[in-house]
């Protein structure tokens, strides 16, 4: 339904009164815009119309009216660029450059949008984060810009305009506290989802309600035996990871990864081979205090990822250290009644102890051959 | 399985966050254009927009592109083009004292956004500047129309009589006067100037049909109103506001199964797909359902970026197809804020009757009395409503 006005109409607002009743058949122009904040990294989603690119740069390359696939694919370097260039991100003042990583489509109430997947990573993770939006602002000045930001859970909806072209949000409002829950529950997570981490304590864990008397592995009499073995075991653990830990987090040391990740794997085979050709008796507190610091090389590549913010430093790395310390807490929570039940049964012994410790010999050794290799066998 | 996954999506059209695809050739259509660049259309506005790329200070060729866009956006119904025409003017309408012209071109952009104040000041600084301007009384008379001020109305039209055509006053006077309890009169003059101009031309001659389609309503005269929109349909001008009229005309007398048909390839448009969507659920069509989904797809859309335009058609959305009495009072009473036509009284009234709050009714109650607005259908809600206050 596309129709020539006659002239006339300019001298009749009241032909054009239909058009404040009618002008809803369409919508105005926006674009949608998704971001989300993990620690320094970003990633996001921009889904721009069709109908907006092709007025701001033209895709209908024959143009015949219809804007196929094939034309939209050919411009997608042209609009990753132009688009780009109108969306500028800062974290803490400094630019965090963002790179397009694929281009999709997808469909909105009024038509066929361009969707640009895209990341990028700011200096450090920021505690304010300024965005500029200005796409279409120059042809359009009733775009709007849809965001959706998200970060540490929260999701903000703001909208951009011409008016409002510019938006500073400051992420660093969460209070010390729920930051430093917020880093708290980070360590958990990683305790929970790092089986190495977790294999290498039960493989220390494991002889804790048995003693060892002439060759043979016999209950331990008191529970207060086996807490005072383990007690003895997770703080050297914990206090080893801390230092490296803290050490790797403020920058004072770096390992390569390749290296700390294969140490990991080969101190979980050697705690674990323990258990069968015992080498080390009472005194696995030791191994756990040497192979510690190892691990703690791992756990802090984990916060490097997360990114540490600038204003709470040691906070951040506090609560880190204690939601490793709590998650740890809970898998020893969890075995140790387990097993001092269970000490005296020969399933005990020879399942758990033996068959269990032989399992994580066999999964660890397959974990060093894949990070000392860099190879992929299964997926850890 | 991977190939079905864009047509489900497809299928399931307008959610605001669908599932991002690939298209499979590079033959699918994503989109089409209003129009192609090769039809007049589209020869026309780009050799206007070449004329403004090469002179963008000039001001006649920005007008003269701005201008395209605003009439397009009235014809096709797509706000998009009013931003493109606002951003256009902005070089000059940021200046400490536009030219006249951009006032009112600024002014025209500002009521299609519904910010009548602000496009009333800037047709009263253009006046003012220039007293002999038709376009600026013109729309003066237009807006205080929406806004129910009557006599601010006919002052504007007293103005035009000195200055412009006697079809143009005519139509100016006669406007007012059927809002305002003289729809006999008005519908005698306007017949009149039709019969007068055979050579006018089928746009004008269909909004003429419109409004005295209108005006036989108001005086009870349902046949006669039918005719009307019957030789305004004849004329073969597409336009949706004459179908939205005709479609409101069938539904309130219960006649949905003549809506189905000529509103079904109408769902681009919100307005008759309202209608379409009345129809359907009135006539109990399974494709109500799957219409009603889309409409909240678009509101919510359009609630996304703060638009309010909606307000009125969104009341009865929530009166009449989601059974939301309170919201459609809410947002009937919030709509009258700034919309006064006998539409936005009537979903007023519609609203306030169904939530039995005489007093909310109010504002359309007293717009009734005082306009001396003749429809029987308001009577009759009129009726009701204060038969709810004793």
């Amino acid at each position: 339904m596309s129709r020539k006005l006659p002239p006339l109409i300019r001298w009749l607002p009241f032909l054009l009164l239909l058009a404040s009743f009618a002008c809803h058949a369409h919508k105005p122009s926006d674009s949608y815009l998704r971001l989300k904040l993990d620690g320094a990294r970003v990633t996001g989603q921009w889904d721009i119309a069709l109908r907006d690119l092709e007025q701001a740069i033209g895709l209908d390359a024959d143009g015949d009216g219809d804007i196929t696939w094939g034309e939209l694919r050919a411009r997608h370097a042209d609009i990753s660029a132009f688009a780009m260039a109108r969306l500028k991100l800062a974290g803490d003042g400094q630019a965090c450059p963002l790179q397009v990583s694929g281009h999709e489509v997808d469909r909105h109430s009024d038509g066929a949008y361009t969707v640009l997947r895209f990341s990028g990573t700011c200096d450090s993770a920021p505690a304010a984060l300024d965005i500029g939006y200005s796409l279409f602002f120059d042809i359009d000045a009733q775009h709007k810009g849809l965001l959706s930001l998200e970060y540490r859970g929260r999701v903000q909806s703001i909208v951009f305009t011409p008016e409002q072209a510019r938006q500073h949000f400051e992420l660093g409002e969460l209070t010390a506290m729920r930051q430093f829950l917020s880093y708290g529950r980070e360590g958990v997570w990683h305790i929970w989802i790092g089986y190495d981490h977790i294999l290498f304590l039960l493989s220390l864990l494991l002889p804790a309600v048995l003693m060892r008397e002439r060759r043979r592995w016999l209950p331990v009499a008191r529970f207060g035996d086996a807490f005072w073995d383990v007690f003895k075991v997770v703080t050297s653990f914990t206090v080893a990871h801390s230092i490296t830990l803290s050490l790797a987090a403020l920058g004072v040391i770096s390992l390569p990864s390749r290296l700390v990740e294969s140490a990991i794997a080969a101190s979980v085979v050697l705690a674990a081979l323990n258990n069968l050709v015992p080498v080390v008796g009472g005194r696995r507190w030791v191994v756990a205090f040497a192979f510690g610091l190892i691990h703690g090389f791992g756990f802090a590549s984990v916060l490097a990822e997360l990114g540490l913010p600038r204003n709470a430093l040691l906070l951040a790395l506090v609560g880190f250290n204690l939601g490793v310390e709590a998650g740890q807490l809970a898998v020893v929570a969890a075995f140790l009644p387990l097993a001092y039940f269970l000490r005296a049964s020969g399933f005990y012994r020879r399942v758990v102890l033996v068959g269990g410790s032989t399992a994580i010999v066999a999964i660890a050794m397959v974990w060093l051959l894949e990070r000392a290799l860099n190879m992929k066998l299964i997926s850890a | 399985m991977r190939r079905l996954i864009p047509l489900i999506f497809t299928l399931s059209l307008c959610s605001a966050w669908a599932a991002p695809y690939t298209p499979a050739a590079d033959t699918e259509v994503l989109e089409r254009l209003p129009f192609k660049a090769s039809a007049a259309e589209g020869q026309e506005l780009r050799r206007l927009r070449r004329a403004f790329a090469e002179q963008p200070q000039d001001l006649e060729r920005a007008l003269a592109l701005a201008r395209r866009y605003f009439d397009l956006a009235s014809a096709e119904g797509d706000p998009r083009y009013v931003g493109y025409a606002e951003a256009i003017i902005r070089p000059w309408s940021v200046a400490a004292e536009p030219p006249v012209e951009i006032l009112i071109m600024r002014a025209l952009i500002r009521q299609y956004r519904h910010e009548f104040d602000a496009a009333l000041a800037d047709l009263a600084v253009a006046a003012e500047r220039e007293p002999g301007n038709i376009e600026a009384w013109t729309w003066r008379s237009a807006i205080l129309l929406v806004q129910a001020d009557y006599a601010g109305a006919r002052a504007a039209c007293d103005k035009l009589a000195a200055l412009a055509s006697t079809l143009l006053t005519s139509a100016c006077n006669t406007s007012v006067d059927g809002m305002s309890g003289k729809s006999r009169q008005a519908y005698a003059e306007l017949s009149r100037a039709l019969a007068e101009r055979p050579d006018a031309s089928a746009d004008l001659k269909l909004w003429i049909q419109t409004r005295l389609a209108e005006m036989a309503l108001r005086q009870g005269k349902d046949a006669l109103a039918e005719k009307h929109f019957k030789a305004g349909l004849a004329l073969g001008v597409t336009d949706g506001f004459i179908l939205a009229a005709y479609a409101d005309f069938l539904l309130d007398r219960d006649r949905p199964d003549e809506v189905v048909p000529m509103l079904k390839d109408w769902e681009r448009s919100d307005i008759l797909l309202l209608r379409l969507t009345f129809a359907e659920h009135a006539g109990k069509q399974p494709s109500a359902r799957g219409h009603i989904a889309m409409m909240k797809e678009r509101f919510a859309a359009s609630a996304l970026r703060g638009d309010k335009l909606h307000q009125q058609q969104e009341a009865r959305f929530h009166l009449y197809l989601l059974g939301d009495v309170p919201g459609a009072l809410r947002l009937a009473e919030e709509n009258y804020r700034t919309q006064r036509e006998p539409i936005d009284a009537r979903i007023l009234l519609e609203a306030a009757l169904a939530a039995r709050d005489w007093r909310a009714a109010q504002p359309a109650l007293e717009w009734l009395r005082a306009s001396g607005y003749e429809d029987p259908l308001f009577a009759r809600l009129a009726v009701r409503l204060n038969g709810l206050a004793r």
